[in-house]
């Protein structure tokens, strides 16, 4: 068995190569990924936020329901609800691109993971932290926005650099709804040019170099806001 | 309501094409479970060995599989493996994506077992270890008798997690066409004309099942947390 890397230089009988198509899909990936690490981070940390609220018992158990919701059933079936289900329920849903419904999908299903961490962190704040702000006179809405996440989303970037890592990897079950990305074209590819070991690890190590850079922003990110004196604690989430 | 229609779901055709489906997901999760804590076990014990000789080999097996989507794992050893290794198997022939799935979860769930082992291990208390040299055990004998069952222990809330993470994972194989339980709801839904249902049910007996199970895990959490 030899390898032929030329393959890559092949036309895929659309006018471009093997190699465009696949940087094009490594950019549809990457363009998953990111709107879905959106749409994670902005609900997670709002969910997560929700379930730590004192005094409004009814709101985080809301807030339960909606990470239990998203957590408990596998990415792939949440994401043939969002294509199959959710248009048939809401026909207004049947404009909206199938990019989108995955986006939607996978944030959704990241930001319960990510909802969890948030409240993690909340909990394992000081009490006298909350109380401070009381005391300040701050309302709870400005305790949380000044005293309470800052404190937490720097305690939880150890997990949240995993979550995010994840969720890139996660985002390779869009082949499902043929979302024309890296795992689609591996499969693709594989079958036009039966050069699936040299497509497969193409694919492979761009994976691994997209997670890599993910983890070092995510490092950088991490030193950049650290605050000096203040160890922080690290857990590692689980999952994948 | 809202244009869906569940009744098409007779015990007919939940017995005809879901069991198997639901059958092969047990099993998957129960075999990569159990295979995957053996291995990821002996990769633990590897990685912690001080051995460089042992130590690299699993550190890069390790980070390796951690650092790509198991959709792509799965494709990949249904690519590599040869058709000669399925007929070694009674009745592989037929069932070559249900066997290179499990294959593929064991050494990939591997990789997260022995990452949760290992801080297993390393939350033993040194001085259980050295308790044990005074005794004159050998390192197996220690590991055996000492380490390995309050690590087990100590470590049982997470594995169950984990194999409840690896259950939904399951239903991945889809990119193999591995007949699953989604496989098998999907395939009813489609035959009969009533996909969207097919989707919406597996959704709730994935929930149920998952929920039930880190119900249980949660008691178990706070038994074993009374009992220290």
């Amino acid at each position: 068995m030899s390898w032929d890397w030329q393959v890559f230089l092949n036309d895929d009988g659309s006018g471009r190569t093997y190699l465009q198509w696949m940087f094009n899909a490594w950019g549809w990936t990457l363009a998953v990924a990111a709107c879905s690490w959106v749409v994670a981070m902005l609900f997670g940390g709002l969910i997560g936020t929700l379930r730590t609220l004192p005094d409004s018992p009814w709101v985080s158990r809301l807030a339960n329901v909606w990470v239990e919701m998203f957590r408990n059933v596998p990415l792939l079936v949440q994401i043939f609800l969002w294509y199959f289900v959710v248009p048939k329920i809401f026909p207004v849903m049947q404009q909206v691109p199938s990019f989108w419904l995955v986006v939607f999908a996978l944030g959704f299903f990241t930001s319960a993971r990510i909802a969890e961490q948030v409240r993690a962190g909340v909990q394992a704040l000081p009490r006298g932290q909350r109380y401070a702000g009381m005391a300040m006179g701050l309302t709870t809405a400005q305790t949380y926005r000044y005293v309470i996440l800052p404190m937490v989303f720097r305690i939880i970037l150890p997990p949240l650099t995993s979550e995010s890592m994840n969720l890139l990897k996660n985002s390779s079950v869009a082949f499902a709804v043929s979302i024309a990305e890296l795992t689609m074209f591996a499969m693709q590819a594989q079958e036009e040019t039966s050069r699936g070991i040299e497509v497969y690890l193409a694919v492979t190590f761009l994976y691994a170099i997209s997670a890599f850079a993910v983890n070092r922003a995510m490092a950088f990110v991490e030193r950049r806001v650290q605050i000096p004196g203040y160890i922080v604690a690290g857990g590692t989430g689980g999952g994948h | 309501m809202f244009g869906l229609d569940l009744t098409f779901l007779s015990w007919e055709i939940i017995s005809k094409f879901v069991i198997k489906g639901f059958i092969f997901s047990v099993e998957l999760t129960v075999i990569s479970t159990i295979g995957g804590i053996i291995l990821g076990t002996v990769l633990a014990l590897m990685r912690l060995s001080g051995t460089k000789l042992l130590t690299v080999p699993a550190t890069v097996y390790v980070n390796g599989m951690r650092s790509v989507p198991l959709v792509m794992v799965i494709l990949w050893f249904y690519l590599l493996m040869p058709s000669w290794f399925f007929d070694l198997i009674p009745g592989g022939s037929n069932n070559r994506a249900e066997i290179s799935a499990i294959i593929t979860f064991v050494a990939f769930e591997a990789a997260y077992f022995s990452e949760i082992m290992r801080a297993g291990i390393q939350s033993i208390a040194r001085g259980q270890v050295h308790a044990g040299q005074a005794l004159g055990m050998t390192y197996a004998q220690n590991m055996r008798f000492i380490v390995l069952p309050q690590a087990f222990r100590n470590m049982l809330p997470v594995l169950l997690t984990q194999t409840i993470i690896l259950f939904q994972d399951t239903s991945l194989v889809y990119a193999i066409g591995a007949y699953d339980l989604l496989k098998g709801l999907s395939t009813a839904g489609k035959i009969y004309g009533r996909p969207e249902e097919a989707y919406l049910l597996a959704a709730v007996v994935y929930f149920v099942i998952c929920f039930g199970l880190s119900y249980l895990v949660k008691q178990l959490q706070n038994k074993i947390a009374i009992v220290r």
